[in-house]
């Protein structure tokens, strides 16, 4: 394994050297083809052997070092301006590649199709699930759109908006996750903010705070139940999300203003920033980045919440409908629950990162244009 | 006529386990329109001496005056700080009016005022460019835009070039020069560089070590308008040398202090 490694190390150190008299672009392409080829001799004596049953988990680890190489080898061979774009190309091949191993794996049943269906099954429940009604519940996963004008026309605007959100569990969830998160984080940044620049409000508050933040917020469902005048409406779970959020950003906001550059600060008080203007001009942009990675994990903490709620106590929502297919032994649809899951947390922080862009303008990078001098 | 008077002016800060003393009994007066250098090893407390004069810091003991001529709304200081203290999250043209926005001073008069300061230190094309786009000399050109807009009395500079390359910083010194040649401000100039000083400055003051106290003070002879070529009069070498010989035991004691 070391010696390899250091045969590789030379090899590139050559390459590099040899790059103007273009010796290296067939030497690497030689080296490519001997691993795609060790790949597949792997895999057809693995076959060939019928070893694939009972070490398919050690030929799935042998199979990403041989990716890996192979992988390594093919960037060599990409020009320098498309580095990135191979680069994501492999963010995206590695996903497919896993599926359709999983797909193998399950299809020659070495693992069994009932418990980890094969992702073409998984792709059809998601769809049943998107496009079906559950007659018995009256729900179904996006509360069929596709209705909408139908029930508007039907219902008027207030029954069939009404109509529409009580069937949708993705609507319940997003509902819960955005209720929950604008609560919490609103007053996490204030308080952060104050814990920020007063000294005396940190070293008062700090120690409780750091004493909640470790409290896993789902323990405390059961207290905000017990609060609430309903237990099982949507307060106790609303809040629940919105103390999770609360602590997460209300500690980031306070490391985000208390570790500005104090130059930041005198500056501004130089140049005769007092009071509101101050924070508006000084402070909040520069804490900003701190304080959106606060953001980002409590919106990410706060899916995981609802999840693990809905999974618990509740008649709607993405939790709720895959822990009931799994409960009613429906592997697939569990799965494709899973999926939407994935699907949501991938698209709530896409959606903040997009936030962020426009709210730091000045964190975008379009490149030093032209700096001279 | 005297603009800056500074009396036995004392500073210490409360450390972990004793005071510790930045400032000890340090005068110094500026003359209006005068270019005054304060040289002193690194730690010796002359940045705090401008941040009192600025009035980011109170002084423990001592009389600081500081003779108020405008009363038309012009600020009474303002401060060129050391490294990139120019805000990250403001394009340069907002960085550069950050002064006059802060003062209420009337849209129209604020844009012009901006827009002739950039003009002025060469960054017409990059006014609506963030600062991570420029390099760190034109970040403090920002800087120094962003002071000189805010048309202050006085001018504080704390190390302004010493995060640069040399050669920028040689193109800074001599812009910096004929920005001041055309203005007269008061400024009271803090830095590490003797020749830097010798240059720039009408007054070099020399602090020592920690805790910072007046070590000795130079009369620069070298005519104005000054440029680089200045450098190369003998009289600019020989008083450079003469600083240097006054310091160099400070310089020694300051590292053997941080040892």
């Amino acid at each position: 394994m070391s010696s390899g490694g250091q045969r590789n190390r030379t090899r590139e150190e050559d390459g590099k050297a040899h790059t103007g008299a273009g010796l290296m672009s067939p030497a690497a392409g030689t080296v490519l083809l001997r691993w795609v080829a060790l790949f597949v001799l792997f895999n057809g004596a693995m076959t060939v052997l019928r070893l694939w049953e009972p070490l398919w988990w050690a030929a799935a680890l042998v199979n990403f070092v041989l990716l890996v190489r192979i992988a390594e080898q093919g960037a060599l061979l990409v020009p320098a301006r498309f580095a990135r774009t191979y680069e994501r190309s492999l963010a995206v091949a590695f996903p497919l590649v896993l599926l359709a191993g999983w797909q193998l794996v399950v299809g020659a049943e070495i693992l069994s199709p009932t418990w980890f269906p094969p992702p073409t099954r998984i792709v059809r429940a998601l769809w049943e699930l998107a496009t079906g009604f559950d007659e018995f519940t009256g729900t179904s996963l996006f509360g069929r759109p596709w209705e909408i004008p139908a029930r508007l026309a039907e219902d008027g605007l207030k029954d069939g908006a009404a109509a529409f959100t009580a069937e949708s569990h993705l609507f319940a969830t997003l509902m819960r996750v955005f209720a929950g998160f604008a609560i919490g984080a609103v007053p996490g940044v204030l308080l952060g903010m104050v814990m920020g620049v007063s000294r005396t409000v940190r070293a008062m508050v700090d120690a409780t705070l750091s004493a909640f933040y470790v409290l896993p917020k789902i323990a405390i469902f059961p207290i905000m139940m017990l609060v609430f005048p309903n237990p099982f409406g949507e307060g106790p779970k609303i809040a629940v999300v919105a103390i999770s959020a609360f602590f997460l950003v209300a500690i980031n906001t306070m490391v985000g203003v208390r570790d500005i550059e104090p130059v930041y600060l005198e500056a501004g008080r130089n140049y005769g920033a007092t009071g509101r203007r101050m924070f508006r001009h000084v402070i909040i942009p520069a804490a900003l980045p701190v304080i959106f990675g606060g953001l980002r994990i409590a919106l990410g903490t706060a899916l995981i919440v609802i999840i693990a709620i809905e999974f618990v106590r509740s008649r709607t929502g993405v939790g709720y409908l895959t822990f009931y297919y799994w409960e009613i032994l429906s592997p697939d649809k569990m799965y494709a629950g899973l999926v939407v899951v994935m699907i949501l947390g991938v698209g709530l922080t896409t959606g903040l990162k997009a936030l962020e862009r426009v709210v730091m303008p000045w964190r975008r990078d379009p490149g030093r244009s032209d700096p001279g001098g | 006529m005297t603009k800056i008077s500074a009396e036995g002016i004392c500073k210490s800060f409360a450390g972990p386990r004793q005071r510790v003393e930045a400032v000890r009994s340090f005068s110094l007066d500026v003359r209006e329109g005068e270019f005054v250098c304060l040289v002193g090893p690194s730690g010796c407390g002359k940045s705090t001496f401008l941040r009192i004069v600025a009035g980011l810091m109170e002084a423990t003991s001592g009389r600081l005056e500081i003779h108020r001529d405008a009363e038309d709304g012009r600020p009474l200081n303002s401060m060129v700080f050391q490294e990139y203290a120019v805000f990250p999250w403001k394009t340069v043209s907002e960085n550069v009016a950050f002064g006059l926005a802060m003062r209420n001073v009337p849209r129209k008069e604020r844009d012009a005022r901006t827009a002739e300061w950039i003009d002025r230190v060469g960054l017409r094309r990059f006014a609506h460019h963030y600062p991570h786009q420029l390099s760190g000399g034109m970040r403090q050109r920002v800087g120094i835009a962003r002071a000189l807009a805010n048309d202050p009395e006085i001018l504080l500079m704390d190390e302004p070039l010493g995060a640069l390359d040399a050669q920028t910083r040689t193109v800074l010194q001599e812009e910096l020069l004929r920005i001041w040649q055309s203005r007269r401000k008061t400024v009271m100039y803090v830095t590490h560089s003797i020749e830097e000083a010798v240059l720039l400055g009408d007054r070099v003051v020399l602090m020592t070590a920690h805790p910072g106290t007046n070590k000795a003070e130079f009369t620069v002879p070298l005519e104005r308008p000054r440029t680089l070529q200045t450098t190369t009069d003998p009289q600019f070498s020989r008083l450079s040398y003469q600083i240097w010989e006054e310091l160099r035991d400070e310089v020694q004691r300051s590292m053997e202090e941080n040892a």
